[in-house]
């Protein structure tokens, strides 16, 4: 039987525990178990969620602020485990989440790009043969031996871009990423995810652009506090969207 | 299981990366660079030999050798096990915006360590070679210790790494702790002063099996019997059994409580 599900999402549901109920220490562990009040303050990102990506797909997750969409991302990119439910990735994924939060900026921008590198799995003989290309697309070619904490955040985000974008990979993850660097630059990012998908890349891809994620998807899964709202062809949902707000 | 050990294939550069960085970072602005990770150690004993060849004396041949070697297996349990208590809700940040097996902080901060674990003894034998201690042949069996009080360094960081996380008290009782293992462990005495009823609490202690081993492959020219051999691999691989176990349990819950 031939599967060509690349990301299954199986009724998968979220819980967090608020902030104000977090116990930090033994004392307040053991008094509030003994009074126990504890986790009775729950919050649920994400109920009973389910959508099928297919290879080559590019699916958009559209929503208000807090309707769950980056914690499902991070569910598929594996960074969270959902409390019910389950995934199913098959390839790697390339996540572009929070850009930059695997930089040390102690170290240089060269050092860096191989810091990250492995943070996302690859050898330093793989960094060093993209090396030069990493380089070239972040444009800061003079600033390559300046440690990273006297960077710009313009140019903290073209190095973080230009790094996890190397290569081919099966699956990338887009999170509001879009929003980095000047109009040149963003220009430069999109026809970079465009080649990507022309070589067969399947995206996530979160934007509070609507049109943005209708220029670059053909799927889309709308999000409204945590409940699937709509899964469907990018033409119909941007339809309804639009209309409903 | 075998999908355990390609992720551990997959992210083994991180470990490399992790290292360096923690070595650069760490000697980046000094001019004798990591020159240092050998000169620190080696002007240490050198003060420690000076004072306790003169102020504090036991009815011990070499004793500043003594105690150094018990320095150097102690420390090492004190520094490694100390930095990676810290080393998961030190990546926090990172930790929740990308998918990384968490071990792998643990494993790096216990490692770089080792590394420093390595230049103490190149600068014992300097010193042992200064002091005109013969040097036996049984030095040649010093991994054994060294690879042992690592692994039971290992195990006892990734439990406290994974406990910390949920409970930050530990991180200040645990200096206390260390200090009072310390003399629990024969660092800067010999057993022989220990009072009868402290005796069995000091042998139960598994580091001082270990440091017993590594001194007599120093100093002694003995080699470790195969009991102390049996008992110390039997408590690290109980140590590491249990920190896997603890640390895989509470893994998936890090992200929710840093």
């Amino acid at each position: 039987m031939e599967n060509t599900d690349i990301i299954s999402v199986d009724q998968v549901s979220m819980k967090f525990r608020l902030a104000s109920e977090r116990v930090d220490s033994l004392k307040e562990y053991f008094i509030k178990t003994i009074k126990s009040q504890i986790s009775t303050n729950e919050f649920w990102a994400l109920k009973d969620v389910s959508f099928h990506v297919r290879k080559g797909d590019a699916l958009g997750l559209i929503g208000l602020n807090g309707s769950g969409k980056s914690t499902m991302l991070k569910i598929i990119a594996g960074v969270l485990k959902p409390t019910k439910g389950s995934v199913a990735v098959r390839g790697e994924v390339a996540p572009l989440i929070e850009l930059g939060a695997g930089f040390d900026f102690d170290l240089t921008a060269g050092e860096n790009i191989f810091l990250n590198g492995a943070l996302m799995g690859r050898s330093h003989e793989e960094m060093e043969r993209s090396y030069e290309d990493i380089v070239e697309f972040s444009e800061l070619r003079e600033f390559i031996d300046v440690p990273v904490k006297n960077f710009s955040s313009g140019m903290v985000s073209r190095l973080a871009f230009a790094i996890a974008t190397v290569g081919i990979p099966d699956i990338l993850i887009c999170d509001e990423v879009l929003s980095v660097g000047d109009f040149r630059f963003q220009e430069k990012c999109q026809r970079r995810i465009q080649e990507m998908l022309d070589a067969g890349t399947t995206l996530l891809f979160v934007s509070h652009s609507i049109d943005q994620v209708a220029q670059l998807c053909n799927k889309i899964v709308w999000l409204e506090k945590g409940n699937m709202k709509m899964f469907g062809e990018a033409g119909e949902v941007t339809e309804i969207y639009k209309t409903s707000y | 299981m075998s999908a355990y050990i390609a992720n551990f294939k997959k992210f083994r550069p991180l470990l490399n990366e992790l290292i360096t960085r923690d070595i650069k970072t760490k000697y980046r602005k000094s001019i004798l660079g990591v020159f240092w990770t050998i000169l620190n150690p080696l002007f240490m004993m050198i003060v420690l030999s000076v004072v306790f060849s003169n102020l504090f004396k036991f009815d011990i041949e070499y004793f500043p050798v003594y105690l150094l070697s018990g320095q150097l297996i102690f420390n090492f349990f004190s520094e490694s096990t100390t930095n990676a208590m810290g080393a998961i809700i030190m990546n926090g940040p990172l930790i929740k915006k990308i998918y990384v097996p968490k071990y792998m902080f643990v494993l790096s901060r216990v490692f770089s360590s080792s590394i420093n674990l390595l230049a103490s003894f190149t600068a014992l034998i300097f010193v042992m070679l200064a002091m005109r201690v013969e040097l036996h042949y049984t030095v040649l069996l010093a991994p054994i210790p060294l690879l042992c009080i690592v692994f039971f360094s290992l195990g006892t960081g990734l439990i406290l790494s994974a406990v910390t996380v949920k409970f930050r008290d530990i991180e200040h009782l645990y200096s206390v702790f260390v200090t009072a293992l310390m003399y629990l462990t024969p660092v800067i005495y010999p057993m022989s002063i220990l009072p009868e009823w402290l005796e069995p609490i000091v042998l139960i202690n598994p580091i001082t099996n270990i440091l017993m081993m590594f001194r007599d492959i120093m100093l002694n020219n003995r080699i470790p019997g195969v009991g102390s051999l049996l008992l110390a691999f039997v408590e690290v691989a109980a140590v590491m059994a249990l920190g896997l176990y603890v640390f895989y349990k509470r893994q998936d819950t890090f992200i929710l409580d840093i």
